[in-house]
């Protein structure tokens, strides 16, 4: 079973002119394989930030504190050496890679990610078997990395990549937004999919309650001003639904 | 890194002086607005001279299918009324003068052919040369012709290409020459009624490469794609000009340039004008060019040039964009474990997909880009 640590964190962001702003103030969080749990705060809250930090996105220094995955260091390592090691970002905006087709994409990373090329024979099978859970035309094989994808496109993708890839523990950044609810159905199921293996730790971020209705976290932290403020199940999300963030940010105030 | 949204308007493209005497053209400069990205004495003979007399790169091919021939003859053979490419600067006019003979390539009318037809024109070193090339696709033909340009020379060469009504050309000329060449090519398209010219143009190897292309329509319909591919390592300087000039109505043109630079003082330069004549209503026409800069110290000038003289257009436009390795791209394949190295070829390689998958020869696809991998290892290591 894996787990992933996260122990005071402090992250800055690297500004244009060299300057760091502080971000996150110490986070600490435990995500187990089998688990999910959701990150709920108010924009701005540095939600983001934490999820791409995990990632090592270059944008964000470590000033402080420690994550490992099964005890190794994942600070110490590099962006491809973490998704190596078991971590996935669902990304918020998934970047546009012209002239690479979504099939040779995807084999490149499941190359990299299970060291060995996939099996020919198995693999395409595999391919089009996870693009028909996510109702995805199999032509989409042969498009751009999300070049021209409409807002649901881009996530089905992101998606799609979490069932193939199987990671330990995934960080699903603001999935829900610009989501449709056929769309936001279609890509709940799926993750609900890798939760039900029982194998992989979800970390959802979000904003609004919306997507907790179809996938039901375990666990529900408030994230204010770069830290966890507070802790519960989901009877947490209902609240918040009900009452808002606005406790929570006039306490600071 | 440097680019020139728009340069002051060209003064007419179509008055600039035309003549077959190379003295009749004033000493370069280098102040010129043709010549001020170029370094003149990189050119050597070729900018000064007013006669080349060095031996011209060996022209050689495999056995040539039914409907293609190749031979050598007199230029008096091949200009009946004149030469398609009428000399319009000091290089072009030098070229037409000091080439001994035409390379003459003939396609017959209606010749269809499933294989490229690969012509390799090999330099063997000496002094500066000149050559002339002369390619005739007859009507209704549908071909490819591959002319590979390899070893080492100083080479001003003119390729005059003609296609008949309804005539379908694939040209792909690839300029990999051995370090220390120096060219400098002018190439006139002639495009017949309703017929298709693709032309796709790769620089990787050479000193200083300058290439001119110019098109021309002689009847309605007819169709001219103008893609080029190149990277430029430290030192090389690649330009690529071209001059689309409609003059006959419902024509098409597109211009589509990518190249790739790393490596100090690498630099490309490249010069777009397209011109739409007034008496070519129903012209479609858009250009493009996209570079990107791999390592500090390269340099990539871009100078999209639209001159319309009718507003009855199907569509005109351009567009230049020069910029980094984006960091988030890279950063989003190796979030899927991929490693940066390979993060990278993927990036490059798809950057340059577009113009590659042009070459309908799936060999010369594979190795255009196994040596565009090669050149980003170099980086790499």
């Amino acid at each position: 079973m894996s787990t992933l640590e996260i122990r005071d964190l402090q992250v800055s962001v690297k500004l244009p002119e060299g300057d760091l702003k502080p971000i996150l103030a110490g986070v600490d969080l435990t995500v187990k394989a089998g688990e999910t749990h959701a990150i709920m705060g108010p924009n701005g809250s540095g939600k983001s930030t934490l999820a791409y930090s995990i990632a090592g996105h270059p944008k964000y220094e470590i000033t402080g504190g420690s994550v490992t995955l099964d005890g190794q260091d994942v600070l110490a390592m590099t962006v491809d050496e973490r998704a190596r090691a078991g971590l996935f970002l669902a990304m918020q905006y998934p970047v546009e890679v012209p002239g690479v087709s979504v099939a040779n994409f995807l084999r490149t990373a499941k190359t990299a990610i299970d060291g060995e090329a996939p099996k020919l024979r198995t693999w395409a099978g595999e391919l089009r078997g996870a693009m028909e859970k996510l109702q995805m035309d199999p032509a989409f094989a042969q498009r751009n990395v999300n070049e021209g994808f409409s807002g649901g496109e881009k996530k089905r993708h992101e998606i799609m990549q979490l069932e193939l890839l199987k990671p330990k523990v995934a960080i699903l950044d603001e999935t829900d937004s610009g989501l449709d609810i056929d769309a936001l159905r279609i890509v709940s199921e799926g993750v609900n999919r890798v939760r039900e293996t029982g194998e992989t730790g979800l970390l959802l971020i979000t904003h609004y309650t919306r997507i907790l209705r179809y996938i039901k976290p375990d666990f529900v932290h408030v994230f204010v001003a770069g830290k966890i403020v507070q802790e519960g199940g989901p009877e947490l999300a209902e609240q918040l639904e009900a009452e808002g963030y606005e406790r929570y940010v006039a306490a600071r105030a | 890194m440097t680019t020139e949204a728009i340069a002051p308007p060209p003064s007419t493209k179509s008055q600039v002086l035309r003549s077959f005497d190379v003295a009749d053209f004033p000493a370069v400069n280098g102040l010129e607005e043709e010549w001020r990205f170029t370094p003149l004495k990189r050119l050597g003979d070729l900018v000064s001279a007013t006669k080349l007399t060095g031996v011209a790169p060996a022209v050689e091919h495999g056995e040539l299918p039914a409907g293609v021939t190749v031979s050598h003859v007199a230029a008096s053979d091949v200009d009946g009324a004149g030469p398609v490419l009428v000399p319009f600067d000091r290089i072009s006019a030098l070229a037409y003068g000091s080439a001994d003979g035409v390379t003459l390539v003939e396609v017959a009318p209606e010749t269809e052919l499933a294989e490229a037809v690969v012509i390799r024109v090999v330099g063997k070193g000496g002094d500066a040369a000149a050559a002339r090339t002369v390619v005739k696709v007859g009507a209704f033909a549908k071909v490819t012709v591959i002319l590979e340009q390899t070893g080492t020379a100083s080479l001003a060469d003119n390729i005059e290409v003609v296609t008949a009504d309804s005539a379908q050309l694939t040209f792909v000329t690839l300029a990999e020459w051995d370090a220390g060449a120096v060219q400098a090519q002018h190439i006139k398209l002639q495009v017949g009624k309703d017929s298709r010219v693709q032309h796709v143009q790769v620089a990787l190897g050479g000193d200083l490469v300058r290439q001119f292309t110019s098109v021309e329509y002689t009847g309605r319909g007819g169709d001219a794609e103008l893609w080029g591919l190149y990277f430029a390592d430290a030192g090389q300087h690649f330009e690529h000009r071209q001059l689309v000039d409609h003059s006959v109505p419902d024509c098409r043109s597109y211009v589509g340039y990518r190249g790739a630079l790393q490596g100090a003082s690498a630099k490309s330069v490249w010069v777009g004008d397209v011109l739409i004549r007034a008496t070519a209503t129903g012209t479609d026409t858009y250009e493009i060019n996209r570079n990107l800069i791999l390592t500090d110290g390269a340099i990539a000038h871009s100078v999209p040039n639209l001159e319309i003289e009718t507003g009855e257009v199907a569509g005109a436009g351009h567009a230049s964009a020069t910029g980094r390795f984006d960091d988030e791209q890279l950063f989003y394949l190796m979030a899927r474990g991929i490693p940066e190295g390979e993060a990278r070829k993927l990036v490059v390689r798809g950057f340059f997909a577009e113009l590659v998958n042009k070459i309908p020869v799936e060999e010369l696809r594979e190795r255009l880009g196994d040596a565009i991998e090669a050149r980003l290892a170099e980086y790499a290591s």
